[in-house]
């Protein structure tokens, strides 16, 4: 009993146990505030390996969609699976062995605050893993820092000493620490100027490219959903009512839909996705010759 | 069962790079996994010419991160990386840099002086800082008089609630239990000199000139001083008090003014009713154990007490108050950074409360006897 390993190691759940092409599913969601209904019958699913963009109006429930699927709160009706086991039933050995697949990026950072960047990304590490050495873990909290585009520097620093958008990449950094398989990250560009914004998602793309990711991204940015998201689920009548690509998504005729991909700023975010890729078209044959 | 990962050393077995030795890693190398054999491969004093995790099953950056680490160290080749791997390797291969994880600390001694120092310097600070915020609450109160419409009576009421009426359960219940005891462990020993029926004089005078209001303030302190530091305190953190001063709302006025106010109000309320509990307390244990009924304690109360006493009490109960409020408020604008902060000034603002009630409560002591008020 006195071994920290124990624990672990009566894990219920392999770490890399094979649960087929969904890693999320969700069905007949529902979640309700008193009076206030959320989600009504609501289904999902996410398939491995994707970037999975959530987008809907302020107050529909992508938020409580999130914390619902990692099991902060307990909906009313409905069954999500998470890595083939269905979450809602599921034992507390069977979470544990399920938790430390995923990492979370809160909307506000939720960073520890009596700790620093460093020493918050190793509170997973340590939590699960006690058997780790002290200078792994610090090196874990070097490369991860890095991983998520911060400057080394940032790894002795408190959360209060860092900017907005540093307080974002200190989560992410958190979120990775674990080498999840399912990365959820809410609003993370929220807040965050343009070019921040711009290299967030363009980390967010490598590192669900290098670490195979599977990524769960509520957003606002019309940009991101163009830029890095290969499916968007769109939120609205407390129900997903679409998963596609953009590109298919923008021909569906629900008000809620076209006002979003084409009012002025759907629009802008057209043109310069339009933009960007001529611009690449026009770059290859040059590239080609030289 | 959990898997782990292993590995085998082949002595001089370098392969085609020459001299050294070669290492086989095999089963997954994952944060999950690498936990045992990881200090072992740090402390490998022989030399590594070749890596070979051809037989490593799965492998994520912590693995990659260790077989990175330890190809540069020895030098090494690694042989048999995957696409997965390379990938992998290719990722975490960033070079090391020597930036801190962990906050310096300084060796014990150093750390005591440097508290000691740090401490009497706070103590200059903090004088400074509650001058000038004594300063701030004067100009507030200066401009709600200016302009009496900005008033804030409605949350003076709410938070005459919150210090008075909600706390007067748990501080009758305390006073009454001491009066019990004041009157019980008194008669006990003046009973000795067969003084025994002075055991009014000692309750009722004792509870209203020092015990009931200090009992009182004591537990405002711990309930009111210390809600006040930890809300105020996490509004700061929460950058709620700049958002009001930005939208031009004193926070002075707007949070501190209703405390000190409804504090400093209350207290004389709950002073009184601690000093009346605390003589009916005495009245109950006399009426069971002493030959005094419950009624004729009261009405000797009446005669053994001079009015004078309920003067020094009204006198001290609202500076107590004042003086509870205001450290809880202070302690609460102190607050920075993080949530430990709000946990050490709330600590301060009850502790620093209590000490400073007690304080003034003796040189109280002694001004009143001197002008006669015995
Ligand atoms: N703990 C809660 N108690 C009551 N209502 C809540 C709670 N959490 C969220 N809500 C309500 O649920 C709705 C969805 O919230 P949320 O998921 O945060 O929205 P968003 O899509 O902007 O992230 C909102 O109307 C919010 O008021
Ligand atoms: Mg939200």
């Amino acid at each position: 009993m006195s071994d920290p390993l124990d624990r672990i190691d009566e894990r219920a759940v392999a770490r890399q146990d094979d649960y087929g092409e969904y890693p999320i599913r969700v069905r007949g969601l529902r979640n309700a505030f008193g009076e206030q209904v959320v989600h009504d019958n609501l289904s999902l699913d996410v398939r491995k390996g994707e970037i999975l963009g959530v987008v809907g109006g302020s107050g529909t429930g992508k938020s409580v969609l999130m914390r619902s699927i990692i099991g902060l709160q307990t909906p009313q009706e409905g069954e999500i699976e998470v890595f083939g086991r269905n979450i809602l039933e599921a034992d507390p050995d069977e979470i544990i062995g399920i938790r430390d697949r995923w990492g979370v990026l809160f909307q506000g950072g939720a960073l520890f605050s009596t700790l620093t960047v460093g020493e918050n990304i190793q509170v997973p590490l340590k939590q699960y893993y006690p058997e780790l050495s002290p200078e792994l873990l610090d090196e874990i909290a070097h490369y991860k820092v890095k991983l998520a585009g911060l400057p080394e520097e940032a790894l002795g620093k408190y959360p209060s000493e860092l900017s907005g958008g540093m307080k974002k990449r200190a989560g992410l950094a958190r979120a990775l620490a674990l080498d999840p398989e399912l990365l959820f990250l809410d609003e993370p560009t929220a807040g965050l100027d343009p070019i921040g914004a711009a290299a967030f998602d363009k980390q967010t793309e490598e590192l669900s490219e290098t670490l195979g990711l599977t990524v769960f991204l509520i957003t606002h940015d019309l940009d991101t959903l163009h830029e890095i998201c290969d499916r968007v689920a769109v939120l609205a009548d407390n129900q997903v009512i679409a998963v596609d690509t953009v590109t298919n998504l923008m021909d569906l005729d629900h008000p809620w839909i076209q006002e979003y991909f084409k009012g002025p700023r759907g629009r802008a975010a057209l043109t310069a996705q339009a933009l960007d890729e001529l611009r690449r078209a026009m770059d290859k044959p040059v590239a080609g010759e030289a | 069962m959990r898997e782990w990962a292993e590995y085998d050393i082949h002595e001089g077995d370098g392969g085609e790079s020459g001299a050294g030795s070669r290492i086989v890693l095999s089963g997954p190398m994952r944060v999950d996994s690498i936990g045992l054999i990881e200090r072992d491969l740090r402390n490998y004093d022989g030399h590594l010419a070749t890596i070979d995790i051809s037989a490593v099953d799965d492998i994520d950056t912590v693995g990659a991160w260790i077989v990175s680490r330890l190809a540069d160290e020895h030098d090494a080749e690694i042989e048999g990386a995957n696409d997965t791997a390379q990938r992998l390797l290719k990722a975490v291969e960033v070079a090391e840099g020597d930036a801190k994880v962990h906050p310096d600390r300084a060796p014990l001694v150093e750390r005591v002086l440097y508290g000691a120092g740090e401490y009497v310097q706070d103590w200059g600070k903090g004088t400074i800082g509650l001058l000038s915020f004594l300063g701030r609450i004067v100009l507030a109160f200066g401009s709600i008089i200016r302009h009496p419409r900005r008033f804030p009576m409605r949350a003076i009421v709410r938070q005459m609630e919150l210090v008075g009426v909600n706390s007067l359960g748990i501080i009758g219940l305390m006073s009454f239990l001491i009066g019990v005891v004041i009157a019980q462990q008194g008669a006990a020993q003046l009973s000795q000199f067969g003084a025994e029926s002075l055991t009014v004089n000692l309750v009722g005078r004792i509870s209203l000139r020092e015990l009931g209001v200090l009992m009182a303030a004591i537990m405002v302190a711990g309930r009111s001083g210390s809600a006040f530091a930890a809300q105020i305190g996490t509004m700061k953190l929460t950058e709620e008090i700049d958002a009001m001063r930005t939208i031009g709302i004193s926070p002075t006025e707007k949070l501190i003014i209703p405390r000190l106010i409804a504090c400093t109000v209350m207290m004389v309320f709950v002073g009184f009713y601690a000093a009346v509990m605390s003589i009916i307390g005495g009245a109950a244990i006399s009426d069971l154990m002493l030959d005094l009924n419950f009624t004729s304690f009261l009405a000797r109360v009446r005669d053994v007490v001079p009015t004078y006493d309920l003067w020094v009490l009204l006198i001290k109960a609202p500076v107590f108050g004042l003086i509870v409020a205001l450290l809880g408020c202070y302690q609460g604008m102190q607050v920075e950074n993080n949530a430990e902060e709000v946990g050490k000034r709330t600590t301060q603002a009850v502790v620093f409360g209590i000490f400073f009630v007690i304080v003034v409560d003796a040189i109280f002591a002694v001004f009143f006897t001197s002008v006669g008020w015995k």
